[in-house]
């Protein structure tokens, strides 16, 4: 025993077997390889686990619905200090203010109602304030109407700064305009509606005074080219409204349109381009069944109008050009928020949603994007009196006329992606009709993100077909000549040769594609489809002279050589067909093919299109499903081959009922197997198409497919944005597909082999 | 007859001879065309002065070199706008590398063989190959020293020759200050900064560590002092000569030698000197940096950046599929847990590689990442240590795309050693763990290198998943370096089919790379059919030896 301990290493074997110390030791070892190695092979399984799960975990927060929580609520803050005409908040969720008719400025905190500042606005003595309006909930801009045709415009305005390394945000009440009311009215009659908007070069205010006038005076800034004097160039207009009655205003930040509606449902649109005479350029009624407007904003970006009314129904409603270039204001779709009158509307800042509130206190949070209803709630037990949603939207405030604040917290990440506007057709903004549509990002804040995957899925799925256009008939019967005729002597160098193929990087495939093969096909397009049918008609007028030689000839070749002999001929052929396309251009399509196509029939021809993606990506398929098919056929046992030969059948006859049958398990995963890859390849169909996502089912168009688009818009994309999260649901999508293909070749491949086995 | 031909099948047969015909004609056309583009590139071709006059009559000169040629049938070339003279048939266009980008606007041009009057190859006509703007073609009249001309006429090719060797001396000398002695200094004086951060992060930041840290400053400034002076001096020696040349037009303009990369006169070298500049030129290409936004120069970052990436993840790769592959062949019960894990290691070679770029990019760099950057790197906040993508993660990443590789190789080798083998060392008192180790593993080592070279060949030319996890176009520093720790994960690289890629689609001036692109392209192809080839070859051998042992 002790000697053994002594030189474990080299003990004989008959000394290992009497100790007992170092026996363990190798059973141990032997025990805890075998576990490692049993994790080690498990740990395959959560590999793809972990990446399906991951996958998922990012998707989901696009999944789950939205809510709201109340956090607190209490009595509006100086309530002496008259009744709330317009409430907000800033950015932080930290603090609010609450403006009142009187002309206060109330600023509190937004958590327990305190009170944190109060700004008197400098409304002149003996004035009323007569109407009020904000220009823009995202400006932070109020305008009040004036009794003596006179109006004043404040903003309110945070500054943040970090003392002490702690957030600090100070409120106040800035005067764009300055302190001093601008007239608008000379005749001094008091203003009982008002809208307004400021811009960076205009600023307009749209005012309907006492006596029913109706007046638009627009300020256009003139700087002077040499001091940073501003002046103010002022046009007064005056509209000629006959209608008389307005109860809702508003003007577009663009300066191009002012909508006026009122109650009964008669919405004006007016162009204010010329400022000094604008025209009335769409009239119509917006209600039905009786109903009456009762609210009217706009969505974030201006570009369509929200209706509330009395039904509890909320209209979107837009400018709309058709193809015909002729303008008509379209109702886009409408929310059944409740069965009471919608008082207040408040949009998102920062995205197409909004807040809206009916008579009774229940609220709605909508996306009109995704035709979504985020969230429903019931605030409160009185009238609301105002509501307004954070600028980050998670947050809101509603005041009802009992004068208690409710504070609610938001939580709605992902309104914009509901299953419709991923998958089905869209009604965007200022689009002629629903569409189809992948434009996820643009430089401003406003715009309407428009992420259907439906066009991306349908570039991936032509994209897919043409490549296994390709690649299915030269993959498979050069599988089923290489596995069934073919001699071995050339086999083994065929059949690696082949596979090599398999190996090129396809960034390789894809360079030549888009910069030579593109070049090439748009030249000698006629000369490819000439291609098409002359090579395989070539290859039979061969094998017919052929079998016509004589023997003696034709014995000289050896059995399964006919590949080779066929490869001087594929080249003379394909060198013919692009001889004779010019040709066949000149003397059936007036001198180029694609000419024809578009004066013919309207075929548009992009360089870089699917044809050229098929024939490059087919080029990358060929390799994987001629391998595998090839191994299937291959493995067909012999004696049943030899069998049908011997019984007298041909060696055609043989292949197509004996081998293609027993083998159709194995050529149908080769076949699923090269379409997972067709439909997840990247590289070739990024730089191969023009990656426009179009829905066209021309071959001659590009397309962009979903992996593509990852590649694409991935690096760009901001974490956790709804972008980021759609990219990943296109990369789970290309996952589950390819899971399901590849599950589903490789369980009939293994069936395939044990069937075999047992042959 | 021909009814009883089609009824014997013998066409069918003959068409799928077609399709394998296609397939292999496909695949060394390919490669040929790879090969004749990528080869060219380096090949001084002739400058040829032609005698030019187009449509309107109006008479010029034009140097280049001829890179292409298009016929364009008659039809076509009319409908494209084109006369077409003496009724030819086609109409022969040539593309004419003029070069001199700065003055011309751009470096090709397309022009039609019937207008060309006459042309010549001259021996005097000059290529210059300039840091920017492209090459210069044209005649080279005087050189310059501060001004003043010192060599003209014959002479001021031999002396023009002389000073651009003794600029590039210096030129060398300039880089290697700047990039490896300043780059050094910069690098420590960032860590000095990111260790008084952590060490105010742990308040342990006091006066004696204040002293400390502001003594070393001090020590790197001073150097940096002295480097600059020296910089100053030698940039100004460089400034020194210029050439004067004149183009086709017979335009002078004045280059400043230490603009120029080289000289050469095509049209005077026989072959031998050509073969001698093309491989000088082909070593050039695989050893210099990039210039022009990758247009121009070298490639050797990238080579550099593929191996690295590549090695790291063969590290990675291969035990972990070795691991895989011995549990399925010699621990696992066949049944349904291999079924299983068959299906997970086919969907993981099947998953497309862009899902593997978006899993990376998410879980490894920004989950992984994040979590290492907030445990070990608190100092660099908000700037991100591992949380952005890099080598690292590139590696990982593309480890776990290649592992079905490694794991279906690996197993085809397993399953070839014959049975008798593992009976024999059992029989012998082995345990498993032992048969494993000193018989199976080693007689299945051919086999996981096949599997392990196949892996690499993929990982070599993998692009779509690097564009997410760490791959850029143009990486200021090397992933390794003279700096500790030496080996830096965290750094971004460059990759030979990310830089075909970028150069080919995203470059302003891809007409310019094109024959880059072929020649990178030719190089990555060799790269990986010369080691699928080679795994191939491993493979066959192996089996004939196991096929010995058989018997």
């Amino acid at each position: 025993m002790s000697d053994t301990q002594s030189s474990p290493d080299k003990s004989t074997l008959l000394q290992l077997s009497s100790s007992d110390a170092y026996q363990r030791w190798r059973l141990l070892k032997d025990k805890l390889v075998a576990q490692a190695v049993v994790i080690g092979g498990l740990s395959i399984i959560a590999a793809i686990l972990v990446i399906f799960f991951y996958l998922l975990y990012v998707v989901y927060p696009l999944l789950i619905a939205s809510h709201a929580e109340s956090v607190s609520s209490y009595a509006a803050p100086e309530p002496a200090m008259g009744s709330t005409v317009l409430l907000s908040m800033e950015e932080q969720n930290e603090i609010g203010v609450r403006f009142t008719d009187t002309g206060k400025a109330i600023f509190f905190s937004v958590a327990d109602g305190r009170v944190i500042k109060v700004d008197n606005l400098p409304v002149p003595d003996g004035l009323q304030i007569s109407s009020f309006s904000h220009g823009g909930v995202d400006q932070g801009v109020i305008g009040l109407g004036l009794s003596d045709g006179r109006a004043l415009v404040v903003r309110h305005d945070y500054k943040v700064s970090y003392p002490d390394n702690k957030r600090l945000i100070t409120p106040s009440i800035q005067y764009p305009l300055g302190t001093d009311p601008l007239v608008l009215d000379a005749n001094h009659q008091a203003i009982t509606q008002l809208t307004l908007k400021l811009g960076d070069k205009n600023n307009s205010f749209l005012a309907k005074t006492a006596d029913n006038r109706l007046l638009l005076i627009t300020l256009s800034k003139k700087q002077s080219l040499f001091d940073d004097d501003v002046s103010w160039d002022r046009t007064d207009a005056l509209l000629d409204m006959t209608s008389g009655d307005v109860d809702f205003m508003l003007i577009d930040k663009e300066f191009r349109n002012a909508y006026l509606a009122n109650h009964s449902g008669d919405l004006t649109v007016l162009d204010i381009n010329d400022k000094a005479q604008p025209v009335i350029k769409h009239k119509l009624n917006v209600m039905n069944r009786g109903a009456r407007i009762s609210s009217m904003e706009f969505l974030n970006g201006d570009l369509s109008l929200l209706i509330g009314d009395s039904s509890g129904e909320l209209g979107q409603w837009t400018i709309v050009r058709d193809k015909q270039n002729h303008h008509s204001v379209q109702k886009l779709r409408s929310f059944k928020v409740s069965d009471a009158p919608l008082i207040t509307i408040n949009p998102e800042q920062r995205r197409k949603g909004l807040l809206v509130a009916d008579a009774n206190g229940v609220i709605g949070i909508y996306n009109t994007t995704a035709e979504r209803e985020a969230i429903k709630e019931k605030i409160g037990s009185s009238k609301p009196l105002a509501a307004t949603l954070s600028p980050r939207a998670n947050a809101l405030l509603l005041q009802t006329e009992d004068g208690q604040i409710h504070h609610w917290k938001v939580d709605n990440e992902h309104p914009e992606i509901s299953w419709k506007s991923l998958w089905g057709k869209v009604w965007y903004e200022s689009y002629a009709e629903p569409a189809y549509i992948w434009q996820s990002s643009a430089a401003s804040n406003d715009f309407e993100p428009k992420m259907s995957l439906t066009p991306l899925l349908f570039g991936t799925l032509k994209a897919s077909f043409y490549a296994m256009l390709v690649a299915i008939p030269l993959a498979l019967c050069g599988a089923v000549y290489t596995g069934y005729f073919m001699a071995p002597s050339v086999r083994q160098y065929i059949k690696p040769g082949i596979e090599i193929m398999g190996a090129l990087p396809t960034v390789i495939l894809g360079f030549l594609a888009g910069l030579w093969l593109a070049p090439f096909v748009e030249i000698h397009l006629t000369g490819i489809f000439t291609l098409l049918m002359l090579v395989p008609l070539g290859v039979m007028i061969f094998a017919y002279f052929w079998q016509s030689l004589p023997k003696v000839w034709r014995n000289h070749v050896p059995e399964g050589w006919h590949a080779i002999v066929l490869v001087p001929v594929v080249m003379f052929f394909t060198w013919l067909s692009f001889v004779i396309g010019p040709y066949i251009d000149t003397l059936c399509f007036g001198g180029d093919l694609r000419i024809w196509m578009r004066e013919e029939f309207g075929l548009g021809y992009d360089q870089r299109n699917t044809l050229v993606v098929g024939l490059a990506m087919g080029f990358a398929v060929i390799p994987m499903v001629f391998s595998i098919a090839e191994d299937a056929i291959f493995s067909v046992p012999k004696h049943l081959t030899t069998g049908s030969l011997a019984l007298g059948a041909t060696p055609w006859q043989t292949l197509a009922k004996v081998v293609i049958l027993t083998a159709s398990p194995g050529i149908f995963s080769a076949v699923m197997i090269g379409l997972g890859r067709a439909v997840g390849e990247t590289m070739i169909v990024l730089m191969a198409t023009g990656n426009t996502p179009v829905m066209d089912i021309s071959i001659f168009q590009g397309l962009r497919t979903l992996s593509a688009n990852i590649a694409v818009e991935m690096p760009e994309s901001e974490v956790d944005s709804t972008h980021y999260r759609v990219l990943f649901l296109a990369a789970l999508v290309l996952f589950m597909f390819t899971f399901i293909v590849n599950s589903l070749a490789e369980l009939v491949r293994q069936n395939l082999r044990q069937k075999y086995s047992s042959l | 007859m021909i009814k009883a031909w089609f009824k014997s099948g013998s066409p069918w047969i003959w068409l799928t001879a077609g399709a394998v015909s296609i397939n292999l004609l496909l695949v060394v056309g390919l490669l040929f065309l790879i090969a004749a583009r990528g080869l060219g590139h380096f090949w001084p071709a002739d400058i040829v002065e032609y005698h030019y006059q187009d449509k309107s009559g109006q008479a010029s000169v034009i140097i280049g070199e001829e890179v292409d040629q298009s016929l364009l049938h008659e039809a076509q070339a009319i409908a494209a706008g084109h006369e077409v003279l003496n009724n030819a048939e086609y109409l022969l266009r040539l593309l004419v590398k003029t070069g001199n980008r700065d003055i011309l606007g751009t470096d090709f041009r397309w022009i039609q063989d019937q207008y060309i009057q006459s042309r010549s190859t001259p021996d005097d006509l000059v290529v210059i190959e300039r840091r920017e703007w492209g090459n210069f073609y044209g005649r080279l009249l005087t050189v310059k020293q501060d001004g003043a001309v010192i060599a003209e006429g014959e002479q001021a090719w031999q002396t023009a020759q002389e000073k651009l060797a003794t600029d590039l001396e210096l030129f060398d000398e300039i880089e290697q200050l700047q990039d490896k002695q300043l780059g050094a200094i910069n690098y420590n004086l960032e860590h000095l900064r990111l260790k008084q951060r952590a060490l105010e992060l742990k308040n342990q930041w006091n006066d004696s560590k204040r002293q400390e840290f502001a003594a070393q400053k001090l020590a790197y400034e001073q150097d940096y002092k002295v480097i600059q002076e020296k910089l100053a001096q030698l940039n100004k020696q460089i400034k020194c000569c210029s050439i004067v040349v004149a183009e086709a037009g017979g335009k002078q303009i004045t280059i400043p030698l230490n603009r120029v990369v080289k000289m050469i006169r095509p049209n005077e070298m026989g072959l031998l000197d050509k073969s001698i500049e093309y491989i000088v030129n082909f070593g050039q290409f695989i050893s210099e940096d990039p210039r022009e936004a990758n247009t121009e120069g070298g490639i050797f970052p990238a080579i550099f950046g593929t191996v690295m990436m590549v090695m790291l993840m063969a590290v990675i790769v291969t035990p972990l599929g070795v691991i895989a592959a011995v549990y399925l062949r010699e621990y696992a019960k066949q049944g349904f847990v291999t079924r299983i894990i068959r299906i997970a290691v086919n969907n993981l070679a099947g998953v497309p590689s862009i899902v593997y770029g978006v899993f990376g990019l998410g879980f490894f760099v920004y989950i992984l990442g994040g979590s290492i950057d907030r445990l070990f790197y608190p100092e660099a906040a908000p700037a991100p240590v591992f949380g952005t993508p890099g080598l690292m993660w590139a590696s990982l990443t593309l480890a776990l795309l290649t592992l079905p590789v490694v794991i279906v190789a690996t197993e085809e080798g397993l399953s070839r050693i014959p049975k008798s083998i593992r009976e024999g060392s059992l029989a012998l008192g082995a345990t498993k763990a032992e048969t494993l180790w000193r018989t199976v593993l080693p007689m299945a080592s051919p086999a996981i290198m096949t599997g392990l070279i196949l892996a690499v060949a993929r990982a070599a030319g993998e692009v779509a998943p690097l564009m997410l996890v760490g791959v850029v176009k143009l990486a200021p520093t090397l992933p390794l370096d003279g700096n500790f720790p030496y080996l830096h994960l965290d750094r971004k690289f460059m990759h030979l089919g990310f830089h075909i890629y970028d150069v080919g689609f995203q470059s302003p001036n891809v007409e310019a790379a094109r024959p880059l692109v072929y020649a990178t392209s030719l190089l990555l192809v060799m790269v990986i059919v010369g080691l699928n080839m080679f795994a191939i070859a491993i493979r066959n051998n192996l089996r004939e030896k196991y096929r010995a042992l058989e018997n």
